[in-house]
């Protein structure tokens, strides 16, 4: 029998030839992930066991979620984080101004490459799977021993194949074909399996498409998405400057899978997830009734520079709706640069939008748009559960860059073709 | 014998414990926002050797160890659920919460039922309605984090 892409990358990290479904390995880890909620206490277990850190250069510690500190308590925990990357000389500590989103800022920076094993104490740590990595998340005490022994320990999923046919309609991205996934699913759909992506439709999606894909595998329940390496990925490498060897993976013919899901590009449309679950899943175009307060662009799933440029695209020459505030937050310091380069932050900022340093901020309900009672948000960011992004009666509609900004111009939920014509 | 806390599919960990609250570094400090946003009651009112029963996927969403550690921090004794999400499952091994995933059978338990659980035997007895619930024990290498009291506790043993 074969094995999945997960699997084999599994096999060689815990000096296996082969591992099944369901086995308990330890494996060594690549690269530890740790931010500024779950670094703390997990330097703090990390200090119970009293041994030096495995390899300085394979910890990355990211300041981001409540970044630039939005009180003492957070500015307290940051420090903590800081303190500890000096004192053992983590390498890939950002600080503040040269911080972003963490899932946006590790691969930009060249820290993931194909067939790597990557832990954090992040659920979204998922996203590199993007990239050909193994990659998922975990708690601060499983970072915190795995930066002491550089290994930790896994259960072999299964997994569910997803085949992507087809060619993407004008204004379908990776959030809404992942959504559409989620709806069909459900949020426990891939409960400790891991999402493997195959067929011809990977061709059509960009690296962006991919990261926000694999980024919200957690929202299926899934333990990691992962898709196979092509020229787009090699390319995103070459300029990231990833020129260390990795060693890809692809799934073998006879690989298992618990069930296989077809997905037609070509048949999806621009989607939002209602309130309070991932899965509530209706079609953009169905949802003017619902008004909006707030539109939020950004987040680790969706503040790159293809997600901006899509922004700017229907916010170009146009006015954000007296009634909505539009606040958009680029995921990186690179990207926010880039961004003002080709005109995108002048274009938010003509339309009447705020434009925001890189934080996690609104999307977890930290700071930087947090609503009130009874406030609606439609928000580029990954989960709308309830009080996510503040008041406990508050709500939260997901959707892609372009289905949120052009529901800020008309002041509800739109399909972007309703402002771009 | 331990009071049971019922709630439904998809407890997530923004409800376990909300994010706003997580700038909090005091586990103590922070348990006393356990469940706010789904039970404004169980913070205030929950004894320990209590049992949170839920259905589907319990413990969805984030990954921050806040979520059982605040339960734990409340003297939560374990947590049955139908199904747990992954990231939780794992986070409550690690800090020696005891959990059971125990399907369909998880229906048969109600809000303020009393039962009995036997974590070694995997036995679950509920007490006032005479029923007994046999579940599969943890697997052992889980069990031996847990019989450490958590992964730090196993992981020192073993150097």
């Amino acid at each position: 029998m074969g094995m999945t892409m997960t699997q084999k990358i599994l096999a060689k990290h815990s000096g296996c030839d082969f591992v099944s479904v369901g086995e308990l390995l330890i494996s060594q880890v690549d690269l530890i992930l740790a931010n500024d909620i779950t670094g703390p206490p997990a330097i703090d277990e990390f200090n119970k066991i009293g041994k030096p850190v495995f390899d300085k250069n394979k910890i990355a510690l990211v300041p981001d979620h409540f970044s630039p500190c939005k009180d003492i308590k957070s500015a307290e925990m940051c420090k903590h984080l800081r303190d500890f990357a000096r004192q053992h000389e983590i390498k890939n500590y950002f600080e503040v101004g040269r911080m972003g989103i963490e899932h946006a800022l590790l691969p930009d920076a060249g820290l993931i490459a194909p067939g790597e094993i990557i832990i954090g104490a992040d659920s979204h740590t998922c996203t590199y799977g993007a990239l050909n990595a193994m990659a998922t998340g975990v708690g601060q005490t499983d970072v915190g021993a795995a930066m002491a022994s550089g290994t930790t320990w896994f259960k072999v999923p299964k997994a569910i194949k997803v085949v992507l046919t087809g060619k993407k309609p004008r204004f379908v991205q990776g959030k809404d074909i992942i959504l559409t996934i989620i709806g069909k699913i459900g949020v426990d759909g891939a409960r400790y399996q891991s999402l493997e992506f195959c067929g011809a439709g990977i061709a059509e999606l960009t690296m962006a498409d991919r990261f926000t894909i694999c980024n919200m595998a957690i929202e299926a329940g899934g333990k990691n998405g992962i898709f196979p390496v092509d020229e787009k990925t090699r390319e995103f490498l070459q300029e990231r400057g990833v020129t260390r060897p990795w060693t890809s993976v692809e799934p073998d013919s006879d690989a298992e899978y618990d069930r296989v899901l077809n997905i037609e590009l070509d048949k999806l449309v621009p989607v939002v997830a209602y309130p309070h679950l991932p899965e509530n899943t209706h079609p953009a175009a169905e949802s003017n009734h619902i008004i909006i307060d707030q539109s939020v662009i950004g987040s680790c799933t969706n503040g790159r520079l293809e997600d901006l440029a899509q922004a700017a695209e229907v916010l170009k020459g146009q006015k954000i709706h007296p009634h909505v505030r539009c606040i958009i937050i680029p995921a990186t310091q690179e990207i926010y640069k880039n961004a003002m380069a080709l005109g995108y932050i002048d274009i938010f900022i003509d339309a009447g939008a705020a434009v925001s340093t890189p934080t996690c901020g609104p999307c977890l309900g930290g700071y930087m748009g947090i609503l009130a009672h009874g406030e609606r948000a439609i928000s580029t960011t990954n989960r709308n559960f309830r009080g996510r992004m503040g008041h406990v009666d508050s709500e939260v509609y997901l959707a892609s860059p372009y289905t949120a900004a052009a529901s800020a111009v008309l002041g509800h939920i739109a399909d972007p073709g309703e402002v771009l014509k | 014998m331990s009071k049971v806390w019922r709630y439904g599919d998809h407890i997530d960990t923004d409800v376990i414990i909300p994010a706003r609250y997580l700038n909090i570094a005091d586990f103590k400090e922070l348990s006393e926002h356990a469940m706010e946003d789904i039970d404004t009651s169980f913070a205030s009112n929950v004894k320990p050797q209590d049992i949170i029963v839920a259905g589907r996927n319990f413990g969805c969403g984030s990954s921050r160890e806040h979520a059982p550690i605040v339960l734990q921090q409340k003297g939560v004794k374990c947590i049955i659920a139908d199904s747990f999400a992954r990231i939780f499952y794992r986070n409550a091994i690690n800090i020696g919460l005891p959990v059971l995933e125990i399907g369909q059978e998880v229906e048969q338990i109600e809000a303020g039922d009393e039962l009995t659980v036997d974590l070694l035997k995997g036995e679950i007895k509920i007490v006032n309605k005479g029923i007994t619930i046999q579940t599969n024990p943890l697997p052992e290498f889980v069990q031996k984090i847990a019989n450490a009291g958590g992964l730090i506790n196993y992981i020192k043993g073993e150097h």
